[in-house]
């Protein structure tokens, strides 16, 4: 059965909200299944190149659990449901066809008690400051002392040998950058292996979801990684609308694909000049974060915020553009994509640069497609998707973003790729600004039922975002799961930094500039 | 290297002057005038993100940036907690992060200054107080100054870090 059987099979069975066509995002169809439909499937779309976007946990009004599943490929979205029995607290764990699901399997089991077959079991979000039996999603009574100064033990993995020795760096980092840990097993400057420990910053996101209006989410949304407010804000905005059944006006979804081109172009300026500063190049990083305080500044005068946290509200967008704010847009992104392309050749036509960043953290594309490596990275290893071409929502349908792809997987594709994208996104931006429908930008929704069920899908600058929202009585959320593509993409920059040297480690890491924050949730 | 040359030439100088002090900010009255006394205008800051969502982090980087050239008023941000004069503290602070945020202000030698920067940072923000948050900075350690905002600009998160270093006015360097 080709991938297209399976979404054949779930509209057939439209039996919830859960089932069927899926509201919100365009192309997401729901399936209940049993044990063995759930690994059948896990298997099949392994097989078949498909994508595990995310995997979660949930449960039933009864308290059962229901794990759930989501996954891509150019035909659409399948979001799988396992409900278990009452009791059941393990299930089928997928690692073996998606090794990225070993962690959230993980995660699933720290936050939600539920566990996979799966051979590991460390926990991964629940250091030692909460007891092994508290469920944070599950218990509803007050959660247990904090044990604050325990040291926690973590089984990371040794590796033997004459000379070996390792490197522990974190969770405070010497930069300006979020908290984590990484284990360096290194020969000389020679790195064997890296083990990362993250889940630092875990504050508590989903469980404060379910403490929260449904109105209300897009700000908690908004503030899951806050270099992807945009992006997270209007993903649970498309989850509630669809949930609503409400079409937002033309002119909201045009201003919100405006503030999630904004986000793109200031994130890649930012990380650009930062990536030429850890190969030794301050002048980039002189450069271009000057050219993103142009941008940020802009983004003020126009749009009211510096960072866009609070934009995209659910009905529509928090303020207008104004005449003269498109202006300033416009006059703003011009200079901005002239000096881009000057400073493009500059970075291209630098020796010692080119040096640091040819072969440096390779990630072939058979790598690449095992592990699941997605977004603006995955399009530097020959991996070609992106939501907004392959996927599209409005009005992406029209706009016709250019993908962009390389194949060489190391730092200098990745910075190929991000200047692409750094240009096609100040393309789109200058037709936005130039054709943006008229109307109103704001409406009002109304409240979804009790068990309504939504998922949003937006691609921000980092990658894809999928958010499921499921609505509790009185206009409450019930259960809300954020998942940011930093879950595929941390588990191959171990890969990426194998037998490279220790010093390019930073300049290898900041080329991807994963997500802490959107990962430890 | 002359194109490199030429850009650097036709940008120039840009750099804006500093934000003035803003006594709104202070959270104690202990004044710090001893620091003065010690560091001069010389100011070593370490960085540490508590369990931010990585919004204040951006905004603290943008006083690297030419504009604010931050360096150029004598501050700068170091590797290491043993060679900072003030802590400078984003988020609420995730109970997975409260022994190294501890461990970090004991690694600080005295005296020193502690800013808690962002909404987070100032009163634990939109993730309050959980099972896996302990709110704000100032629940885990001691802080000086608090600078709000979501994210707080550059610009107010300097007028912060001047705040904390200066004094009253009349103390002020």
């Amino acid at each position: 059965m080709a991938l297209e059987g399976w979404f054949g099979r779930a509209a057939d069975r439209a039996e919830s909200t859960a089932s069927g066509p899926i509201r919100g995002a365009p192309g997401v169809f729901g399936l209940i299944v049993q044990e063995e439909e759930w690994r059948e499937i896990a298997e099949h779309w392994a097989a078949a190149g498909g994508r595990l976007s995310s995997l979660w946990a949930s449960r039933d009004a009864a308290g059962s659990g229901i794990v759930r599943a989501a996954y891509v490929a150019e035909a659409g979205t399948l979001v799988v449901s396992l409900p278990l029995r009452s009791e059941q607290d393990h299930y089928p764990g997928i690692e073996r066809w998606f090794s990225s699901a070993a962690r959230m399997q993980r995660a699933v089991a720290d936050l939600s008690g539920l566990r996979a077959s799966d051979a590991d079991t460390r926990p991964w979000l629940r250091h030692a400051v909460w007891p092994d039996g508290f469920h944070p999603l599950n218990n509803e009574g007050t959660p247990p002392a904090s044990s604050a100064g325990v040291m926690e033990e973590y089984a990371f993995v040794r590796v033997g040998g004459d000379g070996v020795h390792e490197i522990p760096v974190g969770p405070v980092h010497a930069g300006i950058i979020e908290p984590g840990h990484f284990r360096f097993s290194v020969v000389g400057e020679k790195v064997l292996r890296l083990e990362e420990r993250l889940g630092y910053v875990h504050k508590g996101i989903e469980r404060r979801f379910t403490e929260m209006a449904l109105c209300d989410g897009s700000r908690l949304a908004a503030r899951v990684s806050g270099d992807s407010a945009v992006a997270f804000s209007w993903a649970y905005c498309q989850a509630l609308e669809g949930m609503a059944e409400t079409r937002v006006s033309s002119r909201a979804l045009w201003l919100r694909s405006l503030a999630l081109e904004l986000e793109r172009l200031a994130n890649h300026l930012g990380d650009i000049g930062a990536i030429g500063n850890d190969a030794g190049f301050a002048f980039g990083l002189a450069q271009f974060s000057r050219l993103k305080e142009q941008l940020l500044r802009a983004n003020e005068q126009a749009l009211g915020q510096r960072y866009l946290m609070d934009f995209v509200v659910p009905g529509g967008t928090r303020c207008d553009l104004t005449l003269a704010g498109a202006d300033l847009l416009l006059d703003s992104l011009r200079s901005i994509r002239v000096e881009i392309e000057t400073l493009r050749k500059i970075y291209e036509e630098h020796a010692g640069l080119r040096d640091r960043f040819v072969g440096a953290g390779i990630v072939t594309p058979a790598l690449a497609a095992k592990m699941g490596l997605c977004g603006f990275a995955g399009r530097a290893s020959g991996q070609a998707f992106d939501l907004r071409c392959d996927l599209p929502c409005d009005p992406y349908r029209e706009l016709e973003p250019k993908k962009s792809l390389r194949s060489g997987g190391d730092v200098a594709a990745r910075v190929e790729v991000r200047f692409d994208e750094a240009a096609e996104s100040l393309r789109l931006m200058e037709r936005i600004l130039l054709q943006l429908p008229g109307g109103a930008h704001a409406g009002v929704i109304p409240i979804p039922d009790e068990g309504a069920f939504g998922i949003g899908m937006i691609e921000g600058w980092r990658g894809p975002i999928l958010l499921a929202i499921e609505a509790g009585a009185g206009g409450r959320i019930r259960r809300c799961h954020p998942h940011d593509p930093s879950w595929q993409n941390w588990p191959v920059i171990e890969h990426a930094v194998i037998d490279n040297i220790v010093p390019d480690f930073p300049l290898i890491n900041k080329s991807f500039n994963l997500s802490y924050s959107g990962h430890d949730l | 290297m002359l194109k490199t040359l030429h850009q650097i030439g036709r940008i120039g100088i840009i750099t804006e002057p500093a934000p003035d002090i803003d006594d709104a900010l202070r959270v104690t009255d202990a004044l710090q005038s001893k620091i003065l006394e010690v560091l001069g205008r010389a100011l070593c800051i370490r960085a540490v993100d508590a369990g931010s969502c990585n919004g204040c982090e951006l905004e603290i980087h943008a006083l690297n940036n030419p504009l604010y050239n931050i360096e150029g008023l004598g501050i700068r941000f170091v590797a290491s907690p043993r060679h900072a004069d003030l802590l400078l503290v984003t988020g609420p602070v995730a109970k997975n992060m409260e022994l190294a945020l501890q461990r970090t202000y004991q690694a600080t030698p005295d005296p020193k200054l502690v800013v808690a920067v962002g909404d987070c940072g100032c009163t634990g923000g939109i993730f309050g107080e959980s099972y896996a948050s302990c709110g704000r900075v100032s629940n885990v350690i001691p802080v000086d100054v608090a600078v709000p905002g979501c994210p707080p600009s550059p610009r107010q998160i300097l007028s912060g870090i001047l705040t904390a270093i200066s004094g009253s006015p009349v103390n002020g360097p």
